[in-house]
């Protein structure tokens, strides 16, 4: 939050403002003091921004031209592809775009759980953040059962099915969510309906998650507090905006090579067949973004337990403020738990690999190798770890080694000494 | 207000409150009902309730598929050594025992939905370490009689409700 008043130069402007102080909230957000430590990593919000709203305005023109039915949704996305101006590219990009809007999310959760900004004053910011993260899934999950292709008929059969491993009132459960006795245009019609809510639902969220983020400030790389205004902070425009617009240029360089040049590298050849109930792909795989998930699902032997397995570990996350013991934010001063994080990431990754490839033998041995060491790296390191590792000295503030110090530790603990 | 006394006593007011929140509570349950109910299988969807199939052109060790609300149903003609294979089984060795005696009306006729009931996909025919079905999604095994042997599927594949009008003709539903 600002923290002088503003008003308004003009007399309109006062006018209008003393009525709806919106000239107030652009202020607040122009002025917005944040850390002038920021790196890179932190530039995903406002790609992430972006991302959502490219999928809004994309998606709102291609349903323009869908039909959800099961005799027409197959050859409506097929003729946006042939007969509408541009269509070919809006489809593209609205297709890939939900894969750079996961890569996106990724980054910017792993650069949450490096620098610890999730932990106190933030864990509202990081639960709101875990809610949108669902609500994507969600939303991407939909998004691809329209297209009506064979993996979007026997992925929405696979997911809902999840439902029926609830106990007594699973079956009854699934037969509501597909308004029939199998997927059908029934699951369709309320898929187009619900892909359609949710991304506004996720706008509000983001809304809340930006509010909840100007509270305490942005974290930084030193993960430590700082006052605002002060010399530690720049106001955010012309500053961040300018560097998030940069970071977003890259990012478009990437997104564009996507689109242009491999536009369907990231799904699945078996979706251009029109889904038939009878027939079930050799190998159904999921969009990559939730590959880790998949293959923790397919890790566990028992229905029931997968399930609750996989919704664990995404939940899990929402307890991680609490999980975690540790004081120090920022894993910079953290040695054991920067070794950890990067364990952590590699085991994600892996979980990825396996989930893309057939549940049986080796991979299904290092799925289940995967799936222990993630809850593992939640439920047992980090809570002892926060306990027993011995972090490095802090810096006393985030000028001190860009500015009046050194960036040495040595130099650093030095200063600490002398205080203390 | 005043009074320390008034905590105690349960006032007209208090009686209003109660009874206006619990009103209120089954207003709002009755108004949300039909939201969530619409969501449940629709008249029309419930009429497609029966099928009738015409078997007399499957041999033995054939099968057919056939489309039954919206799931596929397997039609199998057991050979003499598939019937006798399944039957041999002991219940123990069974993760949901069944009877093969109890899946089937003829020993010669297995009719069973073709849905694994591990995720929902489609088990492909005479494959499998028991010479049944296997499900390409998870990897569950089924035997000659549709019953789960190995896999993550929690239980057998689902008789439904069918019935013989003829010699050559199954009613499903």
């Amino acid at each position: 939050m600002s923290d002088h008043e503003y008003t308004p130069s003009s007399k309109f402007g006062k006018w209008f403002n003393d009525r709806l102080p919106l000239l107030s909230l652009v202020n607040h957000l122009t002025d917005y003091p944040t850390p002038k430590n920021l790196n890179y990593w932190w530039t995903f919000g406002g790609i992430l921004t972006f991302c959502l709203i490219t999928q809004i305005v994309t998606g709102l023109v291609l349903a323009m031209h869908y039909i959800a039915h099961v005799d027409h949704a197959f050859s409506s996305v097929e003729h946006i592809m042939r007969d509408v101006n541009y269509g070919w590219l809006l489809r593209y990009v609205h297709a890939n775009g939900a894969s750079m809007f996961f890569l996106a999310v990724y980054i910017h959760i792993f650069r949450a759980l490096f620098y610890g900004s999730y932990k106190a004053p933030r864990e509202i910011i990081w639960i709101i953040g875990i809610i949108i993260y669902l609500l994507m899934m969600a939303a991407a999950f939909m998004g691809y059962v329209l297209p009506w292709g064979q993996m979007s008929f026997w992925g929405a059969t696979v997911i809902t099915n999840l439902f029926s491993a609830i106990p007594l009132v699973g079956e009854s459960i699934t037969t509501w969510l597909w308004g029939g006795y199998s997927v059908d245009n029934p699951t369709l019609t309320r898929f187009f309906t619900l892909h359609y809510l949710l991304p506004f639902l996720i706008l509000g969220l983001v809304v809340l998650h930006i509010w909840a983020l100007h509270v305490p400030g942005n974290n930084n790389p030193v993960g430590i507090d700082i006052k605002k205004p002060s010399k530690d902070t720049v106001p955010f425009h012309p500053y961040i905006v300018i560097k998030d617009a940069f970071a977003l240029l890259m990012f478009l360089i990437i997104f564009a090579m996507f689109v242009f040049y491999s536009p369907n590298v990231l799904g699945h050849a078996d979706n251009y067949i029109e889904a038939n109930p009878l027939v079930t792909p050799a190998h159904i795989v999921p969009e990559w973004y939730l590959l880790p998930f998949y293959a923790i699902l397919r890790s566990v032997p028992d229905k029931l337990m997968g399930v609750i397995a996989m919704l664990s570990a995404i939940l899990i996350l929402a307890a991680l403020p609490w999980l975690d013991t540790s004081k120090i934010r920022s894993a910079v001063f953290r040695p054991l738990y920067k070794q950890f994080y990067w364990i952590l990431v590699a085991d994600v990754l892996i979980l990825g690999y396996v989930g893309a490839m057939p549940a049986e033998g080796l991979y299904l041995l290092i799925a289940r190798i995967g799936t222990i060491y993630y809850f593992a790296h939640f439920l047992i390191i980090l809570p002892v770890l926060g306990l027993k590792e011995k972090t490095l000295p802090l810096p006393l503030s985030i000028t001190e080694p860009v500015l009046g110090g050194s960036p040495n530790l040595a130099a650093a603990r030095d200063k600490v000494e002398k205080i203390s | 207000m005043s009074d320390k006394n008034d905590k105690k006593k349960t006032e007209r007011r208090d009686f209003l409150f109660t009874a206006t929140a619990a009103a209120g509570a089954v207003g709002v349950g009755a108004a949300i009902w039909p939201v969530v109910d619409q969501m449940n299988p629709d008249a029309s969807v419930k009429a497609l309730a029966s099928t009738e199939v015409d078997i007399s052109s499957v041999q033995p060790g054939q099968s057919l598929t056939v489309l039954w609300r919206g799931k596929p149903v397997f039609i199998k003609r057991r050979t003499d050594q598939e019937i006798q294979k399944a039957r041999e089984v002991s219940l123990g060795d069974l993760k949901h025992p069944e009877k093969d005696e109890d899946r089937v009306k003829k020993p010669e006729w297995l009719v069973m939905l073709g849905v694994c009931t591990h995720l929902g996909c489609v088990p492909l025919t005479d494959k499998g370490d028991y010479d049944g079905w296997f499900c390409p999604c998870h990897g569950s095994h089924y035997d000659t009689s549709g019953r789960i042997r190995k896999g993550p599927a929690p239980t057998n594949m689902e008789v439904p409700k069918y019935e013989f009008v003829n010699n050559n003709t199954i009613k499903i539903g």
